[in-house]
């Protein structure tokens, strides 16, 4: 148990000084004007993911429940925080210091909608709850496409159309309906993505390394046993999917606010799809896994720009798609791979493979 | 009256839902995954019958066969490379494959053929005349309409046939309780899922035509969203149960064109889905789902 | 856990050989559509890159093509003037969404380097207003065949549409419908998922108010929406409105004409540009579409000797008719050839040197061009186009002059 404990800290460590490193790394290819436009300005999406992957991978791979309506949390986040943005506009002017705002408040109104959703749904299992996630999110970007939200003198204003706004001489429409929210000041930036990541990776890690923690792990393995134990079942999935909606409200803030404009529709279930793709491809339950695979498919559609195939780009991507979740999954190829690692017969090597699976 | 023609426009959308939905569960019911390529095998499925209908000239029923079987050949040819080597994989990594599998089709479908939307030539006449009018100038059905609840009963009826009296129906049932088991009494479960998609694709094509002739628009991307409601419309009736299928899809349509009469174009996805998520809550496994204790 | 270390070491190695066929772009390897990265031809001749965004990939890919290939049509003759000024083209996939096209657009000033860049897109709205922020604080010139929004252009000195934008089209709706004294009631469906369809209804429904139309009832349809507008539709028809106003794209349009039919619903139907299109979708039964009326600069059956040149080169490359899409991306590119005729010491100019003269032609408000969409078309030193919409009449299948 002791050594367990242990190897996960460690593990966690490493990711810490993955994260860290990386981030400076890319800080001085910039610095040095080493990195292209293109990848400079992924850098902060990328983040954003990475944030959604971890998140997601604590419902999916962690609670072991199939989520299907991530990116709701996601539009809650990014609209909410858009708007704390804005109204704050006057009031504080530091910039870092309302973007911290906007992605607390981001958190917040995604905890809470991981709270409205949670409560009833977490008795479903399986592939119900996952469609009643799908159908959260569905409803989510239907609300936000017909909402309008403005601000004037006398505080937030919202309704369902652009007259029943009723603004005041001087207020400003944040968002407008299925235009979205416009005009954005972009506030989001590499360093505050990186944070984010950092926060996120403590959150998730000692959640996962706790006491709470490992009660989930014992509802994903076998519910029953744990219920028969006298785990909260309720308790404990609610937390972890919370915890999740929350760190995902506050990568939509960030994300929200990299962009001058964003609309609700950005947030469907396409995104979702993509943000599971990233978790299942970097393996479920494994922190370090969701990092790498978010930042390396995120950033793979764009890569294949470089070549002069503009309309087979989305193919290809498919394609690497499918042929990774085969040749991973290739009982061949596995063994083959397994050999080789005997075979190299390295100690550290064997260790490392087996880092990330701790907390499976 | 006008209710009553709402009530013949939602089981008209719930229709074309149904077919699809029965496609989805058969598959899900006995290969246990959540196809989510289904949406787009309904693509190619149309395309292939408004090619052969458009451009070679021949008469619809032709086009159908012609999309029937090229999805068949098409649903084998899938499961065969990208799912049958997933088998003992988790099924989150199947999902994945069929995700990919999805935008594959989709994005090979708008280089082949093209961005631009189609208009589907549709199968049986959509004119005024041709429908059958119950009450003169007030209510009517359109024959498309009629076409595809005939084709959602015969299929519900021929598959609940199929799987509980054929030898092959019996098999696939088995392999759906138990894959291990099945081998060991001799089943050839590879050859039994084959067949599973193989009718499933077939079924994909039949509701590609008919939704295309119902709805008569055509491009890349026209299966995804309707495959989502279907398998929406499919865990509503209880994913895996055949006539759970038909029954969701039909409540689906209602639900959404009532939605949309009586309280709000606006909102009408939201309502849905909330309407979705109540039945859920009351019913956990969907209106004619089974419910399947756990085992300790 | 093996399958994840083996699925990250793939996914690394595809990306990192995908990182160093990036690194490797260094070599000049020429491909076609991309020449050197020099301003200056040996014939004295300035390159100018054109950098251009839209969705060719994705549910709205149709539109980006369309301004894609109209586009591409035009960079082909210009270059074949042989004249001073050449354009190197490049397309780049937005998928419809913002934050692609932000990626897309940095793409596009990485392959321009140093040499002098304008924006050419986005197709879209959304995309479109992300990317000229960024553009008015990088300093390029941006031009759009297609964003409609007010937004699009609202405070940037750099940014110029081509196309007219949503509330100048309702309001032109309203008031043509008024002048004209068609109809007595009418009724709106609109696409409210869409910031283009919201945005010409938003302004029909001010103006007919203003004018004291009688709008009956106004209906909308979510951007998700499956296919089936009955609803809609038996709304119009029970409230009695004769004229219904579709600020809508083609392909909802074709099913509501044909579901209207079905109903036996024939009121009279008026689209914007959007609509623009309908008739020349494969296996569209053009007598849904008789008597439609609809608000479009450009139509593909004019019989003047440009458009009819456009039309045929075109269908030839690409097998179809042209639409608005395609005829606004045309002349985009012969606007932005002939401002930059006006412009001095061209030869010499970086990217944002050119932003600032390209603005200042463009925004003189004295800078008139000729085009497939329009004779004389100025601008507004908002970056709003000004050019009066054609009003068609659909009669036996094709457009004659309302």
């Amino acid at each position: 148990m002791k050594k367990k404990m242990s190897k996960s800290a460690r593990n966690g460590f490493i990711n810490y000084g993955l994260v860290i490193a990386a981030f400076f790394v890319l800080r001085l290819l910039v610095g040095a004007g080493k990195l292209s436009n293109s990848l400079q300005s992924l850098l902060v999406p990328a983040c954003c993911y990475m944030v959604m992957a971890v998140s997601l991978n604590l419902t999916v791979g962690i609670l072991g429940e199939l989520s299907l309506g991530h990116a709701g949390f996601m539009s809650l986040g990014a609209f909410s925080g858009i708007v704390t943005a804005v109204a704050l506009q006057g009031a504080i002017p530091s910039v870092p210091l309302r973007l911290a705002l906007a992605m607390v408040v981001g958190a917040l109104v995604g905890a809470l909608g991981g709270v409205i959703v949670g409560v009833p749904v977490l008795r479903l299992r399986g592939d119900y709850l996952a469609i009643v996630t799908l159908a959260f999110g569905q409803i989510i970007k239907n609300i936000i496409t017909v909402l309008y939200v403005g601000v004037d003198g006398k505080g937030l204003h919202i309704a369902l159309s652009n007259e029943a706004l009723r603004l005041a001489e001087g207020g400003t429409t944040i968002i407008k309906g299925p235009m979205g929210a416009v005009g954005v000041t972009k506030l989001a930036s590499f360093t505050a993505g990186f944070l984010l990541i950092l926060i996120t990776l403590m959150v998730v890690q000692n959640l996962v390394n706790s006491r709470s923690g490992r009660a989930i792990l014992a509802l994903r393995d076998n519910r029953i046993a744990a219920e028969s134990v006298g785990v909260n079942v309720i308790k404990y999935k609610l937390m972890a999917f919370v915890t999740s909606a929350a760190l995902a409200g506050a990568a939509g803030a960030l994300f929200g606010l990299n962009y001058s404009s964003t609309v609700a529709s950005k947030f469907d279930f396409n995104t979702s799809i993509l943000v599971l793709v990233f978790v299942v491809l970097g393996g479920l339950g494994s922190i370090r896994g969701s990092l790498i695979s978010a930042a390396l498919l995120y950033v793979l559609p764009e890569l294949l720009r470089s070549f002069d195939i503009a309309e087979y780009r989305m193919l290809i991507y498919a394609v690497v798609l499918i042929l990774v979740m085969l040749c991973t999954n290739n009982p061949t190829l596995r063994s083959l791979i397994e050999g080789l690692k005997e075979k190299l017969g390295s100690q550290k090597a064997v260790r490392e493979g087996k880092g990330g699976g701790a907390n499976e | 009256m006008s209710f009553l023609n709402n009530v013949i426009t939602g089981v008209s959308l719930g229709s074309i839902y149904a077919i699809i939905a029965l496609g989805y569960t058969m598959v899900y019911g006995i290969a246990k995954m959540l196809n989510f390529a289904h949406g787009d095998v309904i693509m190619v499925g149309a395309y292939v019958c408004f090619l052969a209908m458009g451009n070679s000239g021949l008469p619809p029923v032709v086009g159908v066969l012609l999309a029937v079987l090229v999805c068949t050949v098409l649903g084998m040819v899938i499961e065969r490379l990208a799912y049958k080597p997933l088998r003992s994989a988790p099924s989150l990594a199947v999902l994945i494959t069929a995700i990919g599998v999805s935008y594959l089709l989709q994005n090979s479908a708008q280089i082949f053929w093209g961005a631009a939307t189609k208009t589907f030539t549709p199968i049986v006449s959509t004119d005024p005349e041709a429908r059958l009018w119950l009450v003169p100038g007030q209510l009517s059905i359109s024959y498309v309409a009629i076409l595809s609840v005939a084709c959602c009963v015969v299929v519900m009826a021929g598959l609940t046939l199929f799987t509980g009296k054929t030898k092959m129906g019996k098999a696939m049932r088995a392999c759906s309780e138990n894959k291990a088991a099945a081998q060991l009494m001799g089943i050839n479960v590879d050859s039994t899922i084959s067949m599973t998609f193989a009718i499933g694709s077939a079924l994909a094509a039949l509701a590609g035509v008919l939704m295309c002739s119902a709805y008569p628009v055509l491009s890349p991307t026209t299966g995804s969203l309707p495959g989502i409601r279907a398998f929406t419309a499919a865990v509503f009736g209880g994913i895996g149960s055949i006539p759970g299928a038909f029954l969701g899809g039909i409540l689906l349509g209602v639900i959404e064109t009532f939605v949309k009469a009586y309280i709000s174009t606006d909102l009408s996805d939201a309502v849905v889905f909330a309407v979705l998520i109540v039945v859920l809550l009351v019913k956990p496994s969907g209106l004619l789902g089974k419910y399947v204790p756990e085992k300790v | 856990m093996k399958k994840r270390v083996i699925a990250l070491a793939m996914a690394s190695a595809m990306t990192l050989g995908l990182l160093s066929g990036c690194g490797g772009k260094a070599d000049p390897t020429p491909t076609p559509g991309t020449s050197t990265p020099v301003s200056q031809g040996n014939d004295g001749a300035v390159t100018i890159k054109i950098g251009g965004i839209g969705p060719i990939t994705g549910d709205v890919a149709q539109y980006g093509t369309a301004t894609q290939w109209g586009a591409e049509i035009a960079v082909e003759e210009i270059n074949a003037l042989g004249g001073p000024i050449r354009f190197d083209f490049k397309y780049e996939d937005d998928t419809g969404s913002a934050d692609t096209a932000v990626s897309a657009y940095n793409n596009l000033k990485d392959w321009a380097k140093d040499a002098p860049l304008v924006i050419y897109g986005t197709t879209t709205t959304t995309p479109c207003i992300t990317v000229a922020s960024e553009t008015n604080a990088d300093r390029y010139f941006q031009l759009t065949p297609s964003a409609s929004s007010p937004e699009v252009v609202a405070g940037k000195d750099n940014v110029f549409q081509m196309c007219f934008t949503d509330p100048y089209l309702g309001t032109a709706g309203a008031e043509y419908l008024k002048d004209k004294g068609l109809g007595t009631k009418y009724a709106v469906i609109y696409n409210n998922g869409d910031a283009y369809s919201t945005g010409i209804a938003e302004a029909f429904l001010a103006k007919a108010k203003e004018l004291n139309m009688d709008v009956v009832t106004t209906q909308t349809y979510p951007d998700d929406e499956t296919a089936d507008y009955t609803v809609q539709l038996t709304a119009c028809k029970d409230a009695g409105a004769d004229v219904v106003f579709l600020p809508i794209y083609y392909t909802p349009a074709s099913l509501i004409l044909n579901q209207a039919k079905q109903m036996d619903y024939a009121p009279l139907f008026i689209g914007g540009d959007g609509m623009d299109g309908i008739l020349d979708m494969e296996g569209f039964d053009k007598s849904l579409a008789e008597g439609l009326l609809l608000m479009t600069p450009f139509s593909a059956g004019a019989e003047d000797e440009r458009t009819v040149n456009f039309v045929s080169k075109f269908q030839e490359a690409h097998g179809i008719l042209p639409n608005q899409f395609a005829a606004d991306g045309y002349d985009c590119m012969y606007a932005i050839y002939e401002a930059c005729q006006q412009i001095d010491g061209i030869a010499d100019m970086d990217s944002a040197q050119l932003c600032d003269a390209l603005s200042q032609v463009f925004g003189s408000g004295t800078f008139a061009v000729d085009g497939l969409t329009g004779k004389d078309m100025t601008w507004l030193s908002t970056g709003e186009i000004s050019k009066s919409p054609l009003i068609f009449k659909v009669e036996n299948g094709v457009y004659v002059d309302a």
